[in-house]
């Protein structure tokens, strides 16, 4: 059985605004019955102030997708259309208290049926941007799109790279034969064949040669450097890492957004790390900023 | 109202019998089976009743055909691994779309090692076509591995014919039979099936227990080698306290074995004809006419197993489903993609199992709470529009794929 936390059985068990809005002025529909969820989220918008006054939903799903139909209602109630397009799916796991990572999903509908009732208010066509492939990496909640296109566009050779370029299979190692059956397929589609002994494609970043020890201004600037190049990838997600001090080897940092707080924070710090110890040759330490506060007590 | 326990074929309470006559095997006899002292020397008896027992049960024709294992899936794994490998030359095997994941995924790995895996289809109930299945068998082919029983609808496959035919064309034969052991009667030595895999905590006995049945004279190869134990053909010190816990539970089964096809059978009828008759929308899955006597599968059109499973659960009734949300796959299980139910009712599947403990109280109390379950979730659903579905719900309903 999931480990669902008490909110998600709370709008479970006691869903709210269940139900089509009696004359909404807005409808979205998303969800694939071959996966076992579909959502219709029907809203009643106020057409001067643009206040969304009323929402219902109509869900054929699991648990948490109805959980995550529910909260949503509650979330962008007295909301403007604008305000409410601003809601991330992070922000629906959040206001469930966190969803197991197979289940996320289930919190991207409700975004997306939110965005396309709102297209639809607005007169406009919705366009799906988002692919979402059978879960691989379950510690790193990566899936199989993901892990495709990020093979095509680095043209990755082995899980290695799959791991440095996405995290997947860096946990467990559960999915290290899937993510081959991926490279093999992509490879075999680029006219390659896959190799599982072979060197990575792409080569690990080359140790920096230090030759003489960096100086503190020369280590915080570098670590700068790398958090800068990471950023993207982490405000892709919705989250962003910002630097607050460096002590010897040890880098604080705030992960802010929606990093903050999120259940996968520790891994990216983690990631972080091993990033800049990879760039700078040296052993680094990252600690959240909140952590600072602690060390200062004890000096 | 207590809790009730439909997911026997999930797995089982351990009976009170079989759990009294461990005990001694973890507090006095725990010697190694292997060692000269009185810590041991009740150890190799107890087994060797064990194995009387298992093979009584299955009705085997020596004692020394049981292998015991650690589970269904190592059973499973070392028929198959042991026929690939005494057989080097034969390159291909023969098996269903409906296994067990236990059978199925080893079948792949060997797909990907160069094996050609015949895998035969099942039509609407469940059922395999035997004209399709004499044409594969030949001499290319290392074995067969068929279940007797579907996990899901209990719908039983013609083993002891297939078996037959495979012996003709000179095919090795394997049956996982976990599900069926100890609920329908047997007679291995009047069949030609050369290994069956059973599982303890199937019937009573505890998890971590299995058996594979090896029939004299077929050719094996070990999968895990190591010390003298089962004759050198399952290494690893044995699991005494589970082997005798085991060899009781046979015992026991097979004294029930007429109630569990009476009266255990009789239960299950009853919340079947009861769900069907008071929920619309609902249909059995599988062979209704050819299955094992404790199990239903009933498909809910157009809602969600698991949000079924997660109200059930509310009430103190334990079930399961076979959707894809209960397993994190994003495909409803494939017994149901092979038998080419419907996606609106395959995700909305739920097995009841019962066993020798329910009773026709609980049956009753299902009754009383089903009917609320089901409609509560249509009411949330799209496809469901007042007193039924809506009308042409696949074409009302459709919404960007995402």
């Amino acid at each position: 059985m999931w480990d669902y936390s008490d909110k998600v059985k709370e709008h479970f068990f006691n869903p709210k605004n269940a139900g089509a809005v009696v004359d909404a002025n807005a409808t979205g529909e998303v969800g694939s019955i071959s996966c076992g969820d579909a959502l219709r989220l029907t809203l009643k918008v106020e057409e001067t102030t643009e206040i969304i006054l009323e929402a219902g939903f109509q869900t054929f799903g699991c648990g948490s997708a109805i959980a995550s139909s529910s909260v949503l209602t509650e979330i962008i109630k007295g909301m403007t259309i604008d305000e409410a397009l601003k809601v991330t799916n992070q922000d629906i796991a959040d206001h469930l208290e966190g969803l197991p990572p197979e289940k996320m999903h289930c919190s991207v509908m409700g975004r997306e049926a939110l965005q396309a009732a709102i297209a639809n208010y607005r007169g406009e066509e919705w366009v799906d941007d988002h692919e979402e492939g059978a879960l691989i990496c379950k510690c790193f909640a990566i899936d199989a799109v993901m892990i495709e296109e990020m093979v095509w566009a680095n043209k990755l050779r082995t899980v290695e790279d799959v791991t440095n370029f996405t995290k997947a299979g860096g946990g467990c190692a559960s999915c290290h034969e899937d993510i081959e059956a991926i490279l093999e397929k992509v490879l075999a589609e680029k006219g390659e064949k896959f190799d599982p002994e072979a060197a990575p494609a792409v080569a690990k970043p080359a140790v920096a040669e230090v030759k003489a020890p960096m100086t503190n201004l020369q280590r915080i600037k570098k670590i700068e450097q790398v958090l800068e190049s990471l950023r993207p990838a982490l405000m892709a997600d919705g989250g962003d890492v910002e630097l607050v001090e460096v002590i010897g080897n040890t880098a604080y940092v705030n992960m802010t957004g929606a990093c903050n707080g999120c259940q996968m924070a520790a891994m990216t710090v983690a990631g972080i790390q091993q990033r800049l110890m990879e760039v700078m040759g040296e052993f680094i330490k990252v600690v959240p900023a909140s952590e600072m506060s602690k060390l200062v007590n004890i000096a | 109202m207590t809790d009730i326990y439909l997911d026997n074929n999930a797995t089982t309470k351990v009976d009170r019998a079989v759990v009294d006559m461990m005990i001694p095997y973890f507090l006095e006899q725990y010697g190694n089976p292997s060692s000269i002292h009185k810590f041991a020397d009740g150890v190799a008896k107890g087994i060797k009743t064990a194995r009387q027992q298992v093979q009584s049960l299955i009705g085997c024709e020596h004692d020394s055909e049981i292998i015991f294992t650690s589970c269904g899936t190592e059973s499973n794994s070392t028929a198959i691994l042991s026929a690939v490998k005494a057989q080097p030359n034969k390159k291909e095997i023969i098996t269903t779309t409906v296994e067990h994941p236990a059978i199925l995924s080893l079948c792949e790995a060997l797909e990907k090692d160069g094996y050609t895996i015949h895998r035969m289809p099942v039509d609407k109930v469940g059922r395999l076509n035997l004209d399709a299945y004499k044409k594969l068998l030949s001499d290319q082919v290392a074995i067969v591995s068929v279940m007797w029983a579907n996990n899901e609808t209990g719908t039983l496959f013609p083993v002891v014919e297939m078996a037959e035919m495979a012996n003709a064309a000179g095919v090795m034969f394997h049956t996982d039979a976990v599900q069926a052991v100890g609920k329908i009667p047997m007679m291995l030595q009047d069949t030609k099936i050369d290994m069956l895999s059973l599982s303890g905590h199937k019937l009573h006995a505890p998890k971590g227990i299995g058996v594979l049945y090896l029939r004299r004279g077929t050719r094996y190869r070990p999968l895990l080698r190591g010390g003298h134990q089962e004759r050198g053909r399952r290494a690893g010190t044995e699991n005494t306290a589970s082997i005798v816990g085991l060899g009781k539970a046979c015992e026991l089964a097979l004294e029930h074995i007429e109630y569990e096809n009476t009266h255990v059978k009789a239960m299950r009828d009853r919340l079947e004809r009861g769900i069907t008759e008071q929920i619309p929308h609902c249909f059995v899955t599988g062979d209704m006419y050819n299955r094992l006597p404790n199990t239903t599968d009933i498909a809910f059109e157009y809602i969600e197993g698991e949000a079924i499973l997660m109200l059930l659960n509310k009430a103190g009734i334990a079930a399961s489903s076979g959707s894809a949300c209960t397993s994190g796959s994003l495909e409803p299980s494939h017994v149901m993609r092979a038998m080419d139910i419907p996606y609106t009712a395959a995700h909305g599947t739920i097995r009841f199992s019962f066993s020798r403990y329910n009773s026709m109280h609980e049956v009753d109390e299902v009754l009383k709470v089903m009917p609320g379950v089901v409609a509560t979730l249509r009411k949330l659903s799209p496809y469901w529009d007042g007193n039924g579905p809506v009308a042409n719900p696949e074409e009302a309903f459709k919404p960007t794929y995402a």
